[in-house]
């Protein structure tokens, strides 16, 4: 009996011990840190879950749908990043219209099997694509980590609707103009491609 | 114990090279996926991954470089746009190819070799 109230003091004790180290620990890095780092890391856990799934699913269907979940989760990270305009475009843009063209486009093409639909490379071909990608991956991350971004000052910035108008109405009208009509250039030129020679000649 | 300190800020406090990071994942996913599909429409939703991971780029240095306004944002949006424009156009050229060849297979597109 003396024994095991001896033991339950330790561990009582063991335990307070580890409760402050982490109190302590979670105190010298700031709450509100942790907080975004928690967020963060959940968004782009998410984000890079859905990109793998685009790529490993082997019925294109569950792609798209990976796909539109990346998008929807990267328009979360805009909001994260104070971009909340550009994440409203995002999740309204991607997670709406792109994602409706790519399954109706599955859907107007894939008549039989589904299951079977997203058709891989061989070995060697996974092999070269993981070598090329890896390398990428590791040049730019080494890029990152040398470059010494830790002296850039951080600007307190107002509202990005605000400062998107002001922004798009006045000094880059041009691309604004521009944009506009690249829109419309891809709206009659997909409706001519798609529709085909029949319509032509009628 | 000072070192794990300091590690363990360099992993929670969130700045510029962990969305950069977060980015060039992302980018190198889309990149596999683009080498190793097939299907034509699912080297599309590559391309549409990677033209994402810029767009993170555009919008971490706009909120965590010295930028004094939105412009980073803004050649988000146009990214977003012509990103847009691409997908419009690239499944109207896969639909139109289905129709011609019979086939979204890119290994079997290959007329125009000598």
């Amino acid at each position: 009996m003396n024994e095991l109230i001896s033991f339950a003091n330790e561990a009582t004790k063991l335990l307070h011990w580890i409760i402050d180290f982490v109190l302590n620990f979670a105190v010298n890095l700031g709450v509100p840190n942790l907080i975004n780092a928690g967020v963060f890391y959940g968004i782009g856990g998410v984000v890079i879950l859905m990109a793998l799934g685009v790529i490993l699913f082997r019925n294109i269907v569950h792609s798209a749908l990976c796909l539109t979940g990346s998008f929807i989760a990267l328009g979360c990270l805009y909001i994260f990043l104070s971009a909340e305009f550009l994440g409203a475009v995002e999740i309204m843009v991607y997670g709406g219209a792109v994602a409706i063209i790519i399954v109706m486009g599955i859907m107007l093409i894939k008549r039989d099997d589904m299951s079977h639909s997203n058709p891989g490379r061989g070995v060697v071909a996974h092999i070269a694509a993981g070598i090329v990608s890896a390398f990428f991956f590791v040049s730019m991350a080494a890029a990152v980590i040398m470059s010494p971004f830790g002296e850039l000052g951080e600007y307190k910035l107002a509202d990005s609707v605000t400062g998107l108008a002001d922004l798009m109405l006045t000094k880059y009208i041009v691309p604004f103009e521009v944009a506009a009509v690249l829109l419309l250039m891809a709206m009659v030129g997909a409706i001519i491609i798609a529709k085909g020679r029949e319509a032509d000649e009628a | 114990m000072i070192d794990l300190q300091k590690a363990f800020e360099l992993v929670v406090n969130i700045g510029l090279p962990h969305c950069l990071l977060l980015s060039a994942v992302l980018f190198s996913i889309g990149l596999f996926g683009l080498l190793t599909r097939r299907s034509i429409i699912a080297v599309l939703m590559c391309v549409e991954l990677m033209l994402n991971a810029v767009n993170i780029n555009l919008v971490a240095f706009n909120r965590f470089g010295s930028m004094p306004d939105h412009a980073g944002q803004l050649m988000a949006i146009f990214g977003i746009v012509v990103a847009a424009a691409e997908v419009a156009i690239g499944m109207a050229l896969a639909i139109k190819l289905y129709r011609e060849r019979n086939t979204i297979n890119v290994d079997e597109l290959d007329e125009l070799k000598g």
